[in-house]
């Protein structure tokens, strides 16, 4: 349909004794690459049936223009084709020379519905084509520059690969503004009532054809630079973070001399970074769970005695669970002075009716009838708090077997 | 003789494990991700597979799923530095016969390994503890009793656990046998394994898990 003689090596007949024998599908036609002007679909089938090429486009013309089913037909055809057979040395059409191909066939198809009537009239078509065509140029983000670089330096005598979007940007925008003008010319938009309204209106959407693809990759840009950003001061904070717990850590338990030391040392580091992974945050400040967990931690730091903490349940922190706490601590450094104990367990259950604490040990024990003048004061502090508060403290504890002792408190 | 298979990605610990199993144990192989070591547990066929919850390639949970069903007869201690509730958890529904945190004393980990050998479940006082917390409220029906439920015995047994006395002190205290003691820990974790419990359902979602 295009009255351009396509560019060919040879024959049809030389394309059909090479193919591969045996591996056609789809519609048993490959299109053509040496005699391609659109797709190739024309000179597939002349190929396969062994006529010129001009004959099959001739038929495609003229059943175009009786009401358009060239077009539909040659579509469908092209769907229905075979993938192109690589060539052997066929050396394709230039892309503007291809793009020029391709920018004739739409023209003929507009000339022929504008022909048959199919049509919105001169004044919209025509601008509305310009419009389109240099958007499409300036949007292209196509990597087959070399046409344009090689426009690109006949313009500005320079090999760079930014004037190539620079000529991209020129050459499209002209176009589009053409057509806007075009537009503005041809109806009596200017000239109406409303007219200026509309004539900004397609100014800026002019514009925004042109600058948009320019802006659309500023924007992108933007936003990668910033995810690229916060990555950083993550990764900066998280490095901050380990500087100041972990790595202090390790340092000083290379310069501690005591096993028991380090042992205390590396539970409490391993505490403190549990809680910064698992997220212990401050919303949880006011649980049960965080306050014993703390209790520990400071018996374990204060006696680098390790405590084997267990917590069943959870609950808000009132009056009855700060009470709970604070005779634990108690228990636990009763313990950590006296036991000789090298760990104590503190396993704490919330139940529905009321809270259970038993602190043990597997030191020396003791006599509780026989308790020494010292460590009376510190039963008391445990025994007389629980009382108070309507609970209630057994000390279990043999000489050489080691201490428990149980609190238990009813809840509010 | 008990044969060992070691999975771990720290290689520190992997010979440290290896040194602490000198006497009575062969560590057929060791592997540090999850498909050599699910490879080397196929071709050694170990008696127990001790192995890490956190792994490149998925984690200890999987190499239980992939080995667990084709390989009875070998079982699974789980260890590892984290002790958060959901990995605990997700490692024994998955096939694990206990779990023990890596600060264990060599004695316990060689104990924990016969136990586990012998067909028994090895629960940490944590464990014990997280058990007990998704078995807690009595305030949902139960949909099969027999499984969503703990009776007063194992609960009792496994607050022991959590309160920190080992097997045989807490069969003094309750005045039953070891072998008793084991029984109603092995009936917990097959409670554990097994249940779909609507309460252990939402505690482990509450926590991330399933």
């Amino acid at each position: 349909m295009v009255p351009r003689r396509p560019h060919r090596t040879g024959p049809p007949d030389i394309a059909t004794q090479t193919e591969p024998t045996g591996t056609r599908r789809g519609a048993g036609f490959w299109r053509s690459h040496d005699q391609r002007v659109v797709a190739g679909v024309a000179g597939g089938l002349a190929e396969r049936f062994g006529v010129e090429a001009a004959y099959v486009r001739a038929c495609f013309v003229a059943l175009t223009a009786a009401g358009g089913v060239g077009i539909f037909a040659y579509l469908l055809l092209w769907t229905a084709a075979d993938q192109e057979r690589a060539p052997d040395a066929v050396v394709r059409p230039a892309r503007p020379l291809r793009d020029l191909g391709t920018l004739c066939i739409l023209l003929g198809v507009m000339l022929v519905l504008r022909t048959i009537g199919f049509w919105l009239g001169d004044g919209v078509v025509w601008p509305v084509a310009l419009v389109a065509l240099g958007s499409s140029i300036i949007w292209s983000r196509n990597d087959d520059n070399q046409a344009w670089n090689r426009l690109a330096s006949a313009a500005t005598n320079a090999e760079a690969p930014g004037r190539t979007a620079l000529v991209r940007l020129a050459a499209g925008g002209v176009l589009v503004v053409a057509g806007v003008a075009l537009f503005l010319v041809g109806s009596d938009a200017i000239t109406s009532s409303g007219g200026a309204i509309i004539a900004v209106v397609i100014t800026g959407l002019g514009v925004g054809l042109i600058l948009g693809p320019w802006m659309a990759r500023q924007a992108q840009q933007l936003t990668e630079e910033r995810r690229e950003r916060i990555r950083s001061q993550e990764r900066a904070e998280v490095a901050a973070h380990l500087h100041d717990s972990v790595l202090q850590t390790l340092a000083m338990i290379q310069r501690s001399d005591t096993p028991r030391r380090m042992v205390s040392l590396a539970r409490s580091q391993e505490r403190e970074l549990r809680a910064w992974l698992y997220g212990a945050d401050d919303q949880q400040a006011d649980r049960l769970q965080p306050m014993f967990e703390d209790v520990a931690a400071r018996i374990e730091q204060r006696y680098d005695l390790p405590v084997e903490l267990v917590v069943v349940g959870d609950m808000l922190v009132d009056d009855q669970v700060r009470a709970l706490a604070a005779a634990s601590y108690e228990a636990l450094q009763n313990a950590a002075q006296h036991s000789g104990a090298d760990s104590v367990s503190m396993y704490v259950e919330v139940e529905p009716e009321h809270m259970t604490v038993f602190v043990r040990d597997e030191g020396k024990g003791f006599d509780p009838q026989a308790l020494p003048g010292d460590r009376r004061g510190i039963a008391e502090s445990i025994v007389g708090r629980m009382s108070r508060h309507d609970g209630g403290a057994t000390i279990r504890s043999e000489a050489g077997s080691g201490t428990e002792i149980e609190l238990q408190l009813p809840r509010e | 003789m008990i044969r060992v298979f070691l999975v771990d990605d720290h290689r520190l610990f992997l010979s440290g494990v290896k040194s602490e199993l000198r006497v009575g144990f062969e560590v057929v192989g060791t592997a540090s991700d999850v498909d050599t070591a699910i490879a080397g547990i196929r071709r050694t066929r170990p008696d127990v597979v001790l192995l890490d919850v956190h792994m490149p390639g998925g984690g200890g949970r999987t190499v239980i799923e992939a080995i667990g069903k084709e390989r009875p007869d070998t079982q699974f201690l789980a260890l590892s530095v984290s002790d958060a509730a959901e990995d605990v958890i997700a490692i024994v529904r998955a096939g694990a016969r206990g779990y023990v945190t890596k600060s264990i004393s060599p004695a316990e980990l060689t104990d924990a390994i016969r136990r586990v050998h012998d067909g028994d479940a090895v629960f940490s006082p944590r464990l014990a503890g997280f058990v007990l917390d998704a078995f807690a409220s009595d305030a949902i029906q139960p949909v099969d009793p027999e499984l969503d439920q703990l009776t007063t015995r194992e609960r009792e047994v496994l607050r022991h656990i959590a309160r920190g006395f080992t097997y045989k002190v807490i069969a003094q205290r309750l005045h039953i046998s070891v072998k008793t003691v084991e029984t109603h820990v092995s009936a917990v974790l097959r409670k554990l394994q097994l249940s779909n419990r609507h309460e252990l359902t939402r505690w482990a979602t509450d926590r991330r898990l399933v």
